[in-house]
């Protein structure tokens, strides 16, 4: 067993942890932090993403020892427009995938705001990047939405970005 | 997953200490490891984290290449102002892969080791040669149309899934492995093995090496350069074929050509053949689809993965074509 300490949504919590168990049982199964979900726990669907620092991850791959002493962002921690956006555009149905989505687009929007490029940007030296559909829509691939509401998904992201951030 | 022993290496001397522990691993970002620990696939006793090692710095050099710390994430990478200009290709090839998640995880030396993504690799109910020695292949009858086309055995037809690797293939990438005995320096091309009749043996790395850097030539015509990635969705799946180019055209004639495809064999595939038939080509349409052509004379297809010879040089003139027409990616 390993004791370890992170911050989790701004406050610090102490974990007796064995090296194996991921930073997303740590989260949902030690600390009862149930809002990140647990898809595929293989990386492939994104609903377990956290943010760590403020970037996103798939927190189904990550050892919750490898994370020890770091700033982790649940969506238990997350108060952000963008939510009532995924509100007003049916970014959801059953709502499973949306703790990642919304996890993954705050980590999105500040990869885009620091400059970052894309599979889909044309000259990737560029900085200046619009955030179009198909950006959104590349920089997102990571979430997969069983019911389909990637349309509103897309739109909710965009209207978010769009408005003084 | 079984449970392991874990400690954190914080310099490079401890690190290369504890991995002469019997059945120890190191763990860079885990998007690879943890999977393949979780499946039972990998099984150490003891797991070092790395990621704590001071390798997270990219240098430039004073011969004019750079030089990469293999702890670098891939994302940083991409995003590396000198690698968006000098080098196009591989900020474009990274960016081809993974998620955004995992792009902020993996390591650049972790995404040199990474294993294949064979389904029967992955599956524990399946024979596999390189899971478990002399058990057989299931791909080879089985469902292989993601399967290689260059450089597979009878005994293991499996691809190297990395984007990146092809990038850094095509840009004579080098790589530099630290032990207990001392520092070695690995051209990236070659580093990763054909399958011959022991596909268990996958790159040239020792037991006892960790991946301290990679380091990129000063290469001018590396800033003329592109990735092109050909899949069965359109963004995070492996490759059913990518081709990396660099390219430098003076009075119509082709100077310098760097070509590596990706999802055609067990190692970042360097085109020799195509680059022979470049070289002091004029850039036209003709030159381009020789060279397709030429690469593409040795491929060897399975009964599902024929479709990727056409699909190869296809995907090959479109990059070269792109990169004669629109220039850069940069």
């Amino acid at each position: 067993m390993a004791d370890i300490r992170m911050r989790v949504n701004g406050s610090i919590e102490k974990l007796d942890v064995e090296p194996r168990v991921s930073l997303l049982d740590a989260l949902r199964e030690h600390l009862g932090l149930t809002g990140t979900k647990k898809g595929c726990d293989q990386g492939a669907c994104g609903a377990c993403t956290v943010l760590v620092d403020g970037e996103r991850i798939s927190s189904c791959l990550a050892l919750a020892v490898q994370y020890a002493d770091r700033d982790i962002t649940t969506i238990e921690g997350v108060s952000d427009p963008l939510q009532e956006s995924f509100v007003r555009h049916d970014g959801l149905q059953c709502g499973y995938c949306t703790p990642g989505q919304i996890c993954s687009a705050l980590g999105m929007l500040a990869e885009h705001a620091a400059g970052m490029a894309s599979a889909v940007t044309e000259h990737v030296a560029d900085e200046e990047i619009e955030l179009t559909a198909e950006e959104i829509r590349e920089r997102m691939s990571g979430n997969l939405c069983r019911c389909g509401s990637y349309n509103g998904i897309v739109a909710a992201i965009q209207e978010s970005a769009g408005s003084a951030r | 997953m079984k449970d392991f022993a874990y400690l954190t290496a914080h310099d490079v001397p401890t690190a290369v200490r504890a991995i002469t522990t019997p059945g120890a691993k190191f763990l860079g970002g885990g998007t690879n490891l943890v999977d393949l620990m979780r499946q039972n696939i990998e099984r150490p006793d003891t797991v070092i984290d790395i990621t704590q090692l001071p390798l997270d710095q990219i240098e430039e050099l004073p011969d004019g290449g750079l030089r990469i710390g293999a702890m670098v994430r891939n994302s940083r990478l991409a995003a590396h102002r000198l690698i968006r200009t000098r080098y196009p290709v591989l900020a474009q090839a990274i960016l081809a892969g993974a998620s955004g998640q995992l792009r902020n995880m993996a390591t650049v030396g972790g995404n040199v080791l990474q294993r294949t993504r064979c389904p029967y690799f992955a599956d524990l109910a399946a024979r596999c040669n390189k899971r478990e020695q002399g058990s057989g292949c299931d791909a080879i009858g089985g469902f292989n149309r993601n399967a290689a086309i260059f450089g597979a055995s009878e005994h293991c037809v499996a691809t190297h899934p990395s984007d990146m690797c092809v990038a850094l293939a095509a840009l004579d990438a080098i790589i530099e492995l630290e032990s207990v005995r001392g520092t070695r320096r690995l051209p990236l091309v070659g580093f990763h093995m054909l399958p011959g009749d022991s596909p268990q043996h996958e790159t040239a790395i020792a037991p006892d090496e960790l991946i301290t850097a990679i380091e990129l030539p000063d290469l001018p015509a590396a800033a003329r350069s592109r990735y092109r990635k050909v899949r069965d969705r359109s963004s995070y799946a492996f490759a059913l074929v990518s081709v990396a180019a660099a390219t430098e055209v003076r009075n119509g004639v082709i100077t310098e050509a760097r070509l590596a495809l990706g999802g055609v064999a067990a190692r970042p595939w360097r085109a020799h053949e195509a680059e022979r038939v470049l070289l002091g080509a004029p850039a036209t349409e003709d030159s381009f689809l020789r060279a397709a052509e030429a690469e593409l004379t040795a491929a060897v297809p399975l009964s599902q993965n024929g479709f990727k010879i056409e699909l190869a040089k296809r995907a090959i003139t479109a990059t070269l074509r792109q990169l004669h027409v629109e220039g850069s990616a940069a």
